[in-house]
């Protein structure tokens, strides 16, 4: 039972922190602010979901159990929340995404008018 | 300016993942609470009152940075008296730590030895604090108060539904944590003599859900659920609370703040003690912050609302 | 593992930081200090786990409230100063 616990757990935090790891590299290499924001919102729910699930599998008493899953209700409630009012502002003060036609249209043009 | 109010909110972050590094649960709460929470928050919104630019000014402040750069270089050369970081020859760890860290369970019953310091022992500094953070109220009240006429429902009506589809989501899972964050904050608040915790952190979080609610819901729908002099009245009462404790313990025949006369057994009287003048903290912090923070927003509106007349 | 999960919870910051310091738009400094402040929260929590004290987990927890106080905050001031995306914010 130890033994599979420990293993379990290692693995959920290893999922965890791979998948932070990620959305820490999509936060710095992706083109405009909506990639990045799925980026980070996607990874960012799931990761901590795990590495919290991972600390509870080794959580020492009943009452640090009962508060990681509180911190990972509250996460699971505010993460997307704020993700959501934060492309919801960005829309509203007019941030457009980059959208690829536009490059296209762009590309065509700068062709066109040397030829 | 926006970028650094956000850097600083980093600094908040980062600067009490130091404490709980260096193993300073209390202060990493405070700092996490007041530091990184409240403070970039009253700061976003006095810039949203000034504008985000500086005006332009046309002579150069060398007088001011003169004064600046002696102030510095003497605040320097004080420092340099002072013992290394540390060090275990420096006065403070010489006699009054010992005390603190040796005695403090017995002579106040209190498992939190940060609680009992900063209640107990350093009670006449505690005083002062809340008498500071009450006179910051009265301050903001005296600047920047808004004479107005009354709202007609029917405008707030009109508010609250454009404002209802705006932040749809936004509200209803506010409405779901709100009770949980009031919840926590008086966990917070009664928990202070077991665990990391106490006024101040309460007071904060407190606020924080009342400051979220009138973000989203708009300020008119606000202030009929908050009556406004009903928490000016508190924050006095909160500051009161504190002293009356102190007299009682007077009239008791002891010392100002000397809590172990309020009862028969000298550690309930501790214990007691510290529980009131922890809810007086909260009362004024909570309510400060929460007056600080109306002002603002009503001074924002009250803007707001001549640049619209005068366009 | 427990100390593997910190350090990638480190370099995640340190890069979060500099989306920060770099951000060309204000909404990218605001998804940075969002996603520090989560990465706080998974921090310190692992941290009380690593040192052996649970009492950690209540500052984890407020730290999760404040975050999301703050960011909806600004996000509520920033429609207020009708920014514009063409200004470069330094």
């Amino acid at each position: 039972m130890e033994t599979i616990l420990s293993i379990s757990s290692a693995l959920c935090l290893l999922i965890g922190s791979f998948l932070c790891l990620s959305g820490g590299v999509g936060i710095l290499r992706f083109p405009d602010f909506y990639t990045r924001m799925h980026a980070v919102g996607v990874t960012d729910t799931l990761a901590a979901a795990m590495i919290l699930i991972g600390l509870m599998l080794q959580g020492p008493e009943w009452i640090a159990i009962l508060k990681l899953i509180m911190i990972l209700l509250m996460t699971l409630f505010i993460s997307p929340t704020a993700s959501h009012a934060l492309a919801q502002a960005a829309i509203r003060n007019s941030l457009w995404p980059l959208i690829d036609t536009q490059q296209e249209t762009a590309e065509e043009k700068s062709h066109r008018t040397p030829s | 300016m926006f970028a650094v109010v956000m850097l600083s909110g980093i600094y908040g972050l980062l600067s009490a993942s130091f404490f709980v590094v260096m193993d300073a649960v209390d202060v990493a709460f405070t700092e996490a609470s007041v530091g990184a929470g409240i403070s970039t928050l009253l700061m976003l919104t006095a810039v949203a009152m000034t504008g985000r630019t500086e005006h332009v000014t046309r002579h150069k402040p060398y007088l001011a940075f003169a004064v600046v750069f002696v102030t510095g270089c003497l605040l320097i050369y004080g420092t340099l008296d002072m013992p290394y970081f540390g060090s275990p020859d420096a006065p403070s760890h010489q006699h009054v730590a010992p005390r603190y860290i040796n005695d403090s369970m017995q002579e106040t019953g209190m498992p939190n030895m940060v609680t009992s310091v900063l209640a107990s022992y350093r009670g006449f500094d505690t005083f002062g604090e809340v008498t500071v953070i009450f006179t910051a109220g009265i301050g903001v009240l005296a600047l920047l108060s808004v004479v107005r006429g009354r709202e007609s429902d029917a405008e707030i009506e009109t508010l609250n539904d454009s404002m209802h589809e705006q932040y749809l989501i936004l509200r209803i899972v506010i409405k779901m944590l709100i009770p949980f964050i009031l919840l926590y904050a008086f966990y917070v608040q009664f928990h202070g003599d077991f665990g990391p915790g106490g006024g101040f952190q309460a007071g904060v979080i407190f606020a924080s859900a009342i400051i979220l609610y009138v973000m989203l819901f708009g300020l008119g729908t606000a202030r009929r659920v908050i009556n406004q002099s009903f928490i000016q009245i508190l924050s006095a009462i909160g500051v009161l609370i504190y002293g009356c404790v102190g007299l009682v313990s007077i009239l008791n025949g002891g010392s100002f703040l000397d809590y172990s006369v309020l009862s028969d057994d000298a550690l309930a009287g501790q214990h007691l003690g510290i529980l009131l003048i922890e809810l007086g903290v909260g009362c004024t912090v909570a309510s400060v912050m929460i007056i600080i923070f109306f002002k603002f927003a009503e001074r924002n509106e009250y803007i707001q609302s001549k640049n619209g007349k005068s366009t | 593992m427990l100390i593997a999960a910190t350090l990638a919870i480190l370099v995640v910051m340190i890069l979060a930081i500099i989306r920060g310091v770099l951000g060309p738009t204000l909404y990218d400094r605001i998804l940075a200090v969002n996603m520090f402040g989560t990465k706080t929260v998974l921090l310190i929590s692992l941290l009380g786990f690593v040192m052996g004290r649970p009492e950690f987990l209540d500052i984890a927890m407020v730290y999760a409230l404040i975050n999301f106080v703050s960011v909806i905050c600004i996000l509520r001031y920033s429609d207020a100063f009708g920014f514009k995306p063409q200004e470069k914010d330094s």
